[in-house]
């Protein structure tokens, strides 16, 4: 149903439900809130789809500079350059084992986990190097959330999934808690569904609401950065309709970076693309560029489904 | 009639691969022999898989086949003494235990179900917290190499014989005990429950460590994601889910503690005493006591097995091994509470979720 509507439509549709719907207040961040704020600014005044050249913008909130991995002796990604713009969607895409979850997976370290891992170039969130050794990974993490391929709620009840993250930073007042799953909630358009009954099983769920609930769960922590490691690909397509507008609405708030395989979906969700071929950077650039007209030869192959 | 057809058109392909000579010319020889080998072939595979499947079963069933047979006899050996000797009351609530008094012979074992449960007691408050932290420990906390180093003397743990268990409590605790506590004798609960703790440690270690490291990955991720610190991944999401296969652990261990022989029979001072006393408000840890397995173990050589009378009844000199028999049917039914115990609260567990 929504897959078959053109991208003006949903685009229009977006930006309804942006406006009508209940989106966190701006949030007490410290550090670069300023300048992020100045970018949003810029951002909006400006139509998203534009296609504009990506240097214009002078306040990346993530930036890899010649970001390499490695697993052990295996190349993971190779020198990465790469600004992502505040408050806008952008799409990575690319063929399988193109380095398109490793590269996502080391703006929060969540790669740390895996033994053996070596990293070369700097990657910067909010204008801190992030693998400096003195990086603290909690404050890190609650910066950049995560939702990944799989809903991975905890078998826990839907109200302490949301309040998880929070309980964690320590915010243990039953008011407070309460406040921010309502909030978090509503912004990933699960309210209306689960409010009567927040006390259920998190796994009695749908597969599209385990996901909407994991996207509630990571706001809750009030990350500046939104990470989604293809968010939609366990799902059917009315869920996959429902987070990707879902998404649309988020990126006024949030900066967010989503994986996808799903080449339409990059197109319909996100205002820069990215393609990875073999652990490098082939081309980024606003999404409206890389579908329609691609510089390299590579991309066009993958986007019109020559290859990959 | 479809699948026959997939068979043999499975078997062609075999054929043509394995033949050596695929020309033209062994074509024709092959119609008739070709034929017979497929037939061949099929009757050995449909031979093998019945065989298999045969084998398999018979495996599963043998476990059933041993539990009922071990208790069969057990249950036949004891069954005299039940019939005639065996007086519950008596039998668990005394603690006079004298099966070869010449005048007055008393089956008494309460003194003996003490002295397990105090010993088992001791052994699990110092086996539970020393084996889930190393279990914690190896499976979260310590890189790949310590986690190697750490299994395999965790393992080597497990390989030291219960009499050298035995012969440390004797030899290292009880002079140890005695210099620290200034009690009388080292042989104690104390003594017997600190080497019963030790030996459950690896059980309870291995099969911590592999509940641990089950808990699926995505939680681990997930709580990564949202900042969580090390310990407040154990604490808030591998060990609540984990929680079963923990206190499967923990009751296995139990189990081990339970059923030890040896060592507690070097250990314990095996006198029967209840370690109880007005002064100590629950129980005397520096006392001697005597387990149910240790007395089978030390009066089974002395107890006489012998026939019945002609006219069915038996000497009374017989009731003492049969009476042991029946303390190894009291064993049998302790673990088996345990075992099904765990099973439910597993099962509880589930339920809920």
């Amino acid at each position: 149903m929504r897959i078959s509507l053109s991208k003006e439509i949903m685009k229009a549709e977006g930006k309804d439900q942006m406006l009508s719907s209940v989106v966190p207040a701006s949030k007490e961040k410290s550090g670069n809130l300023d300048l992020l704020r100045g970018a949003k600014e810029k951002s909006m005044v400006k139509p998203m789809k534009e296609a504009k050249p990506i240097e214009e913008c002078a306040c990346p909130v993530v930036e890899a500079r010649n970001f390499s991995f490695y697993y052990g002796s295996k190349m993971g990604i190779k020198d990465i350059t790469m600004k992502i713009q505040p408050c806008a969607v952008t799409a990575i895409i690319g063929p399988s084992g193109c380095g398109k979850s490793t590269f996502l997976r080391s703006i929060n370290r969540i790669n740390d986990l895996i033994p053996n891992i070596r990293v070369e170039g700097e990657m910067f969130v909010n204008n801190q190097d992030i693998y400096v050794k003195q990086i603290n990974l909690v404050n890190l993490r609650q910066q950049v959330g995560m939702v990944f391929q799989k809903p991975n709620p905890f078998p826990k009840s839907i109200f302490d999934n949301v309040a998880y993250g929070s309980k964690l930073q320590g915010i243990r007042k039953r008011g407070d808690l309460q406040e921010i799953v309502e909030e978090s909630l509503k912004a990933a358009a699960l309210w209306d569904e689960v409010k009567d009954d927040l006390r259920k099983s998190a796994l009695s769920l749908s597969g599209g609401q385990q996901q909407r609930l994991c996207i509630a769960r990571a706001l809750a922590t009030k990350p500046s950065v939104l990470l989604m490691d293809e968010p939609c690909s366990a799902l059917d397509p009315i869920s996959t309709g429902k987070i990707e507008d879902l998404i649309d609405n988020l990126k006024k708030d949030y900066t967010i970076v989503i994986v996808t395989h799903n080449m339409q979906q990059a197109a319909r969700v996100s205002d820069q693309t990215a393609f990875f071929c073999l652990g490098e950077l082939i081309e980024y650039d606003s999404t409206t560029t890389i579908f329609e007209r691609p510089n390299k030869k590579q991309t066009e192959d993958y986007v019109t489904g020559r290859f990959g | 009639m479809q699948q026959i057809e997939k068979h043999s058109l499975t078997d062609k392909l075999q054929d043509t691969s394995s033949g050596t000579r695929p020309g033209p010319a062994s074509g024709v020889s092959r119609g008739t022999l070709g034929a017979f080998l497929t037939h061949i072939r099929r009757i050995r595979r449909v031979v093998s898989e019945r065989t298999i499947v045969c084998l398999i079963y018979i495996c599963g069933v043998s476990a059933v086949i041993f539990v009922f047979g071990i208790f069969f006899f057990v249950f036949r050996e004891g069954a005299p003494f039940l019939e005639h000797g065996f007086k519950a009351k008596e039998f668990f609530l005394s603690p006079d235990w004298y099966p070869t008094s010449a005048t007055n012979k008393r089956y008494g074992i309460l003194a003996q179900l003490v002295g397990t449960g105090s010993v088992t007691l001791v052994a699990m408050l110092v086996a539970v917290p020393f084996s889930l932290g190393t279990g914690i420990f190896i499976a979260e906390f310590c890189g790949k190499k310590t986690r190697e180093i750490m299994k395999i003397l965790v393992e080597l743990l497990a390989a030291i014989p219960s009499v050298v268990w035995g012969f440390i409590g004797l030899m290292v605790m009880n002079p140890l005990i005695i210099k620290l506590t200034g009690a009388p004798i080292g042989l104690n609960v104390l003594n017997a429950g600190i080497i019963v703790g030790l030996m459950s440690v690896p059980i309870i270690v291995t099969i911590a460590e592999d509940a641990i490291r089950a808990v699926p990955d995505t939680y681990i991720e997930a709580a990564e994601a949202l900042g969580a610190t090390r310990w407040q991944l154990v604490r808030k999401v591998i060990l609540p889910a984990a929680k079963s296969g923990l206190l499967a652990a923990v009751l296995l261990g139990v189990g081990r503690a339970v059923g030890e022989t040896m060592a507690v029979l070097m250990c314990t001072g095996h006198s029967i005493n209840i370690p109880f006393d007005a002064k100590v408000p629950f129980f005397h840890v520096l006392e001697s006591v005597r387990t149910l397995t240790a007395t089978i173990a030390a009066e089974m050589g002395e107890a006489p097995r012998l026939e019945a009378n002609a006219d069915g009844t038996y000497p009374t000199e017989a009731l003492h091994y049969q009476a042991l028999f029946v303390i190894g049917i009291v064993l049998f039914a302790i673990t088996f509470v345990i075992n099904i115990t765990a099973d439910m609260i597993v099962k509880g567990i589930r339920r809920k979720k």
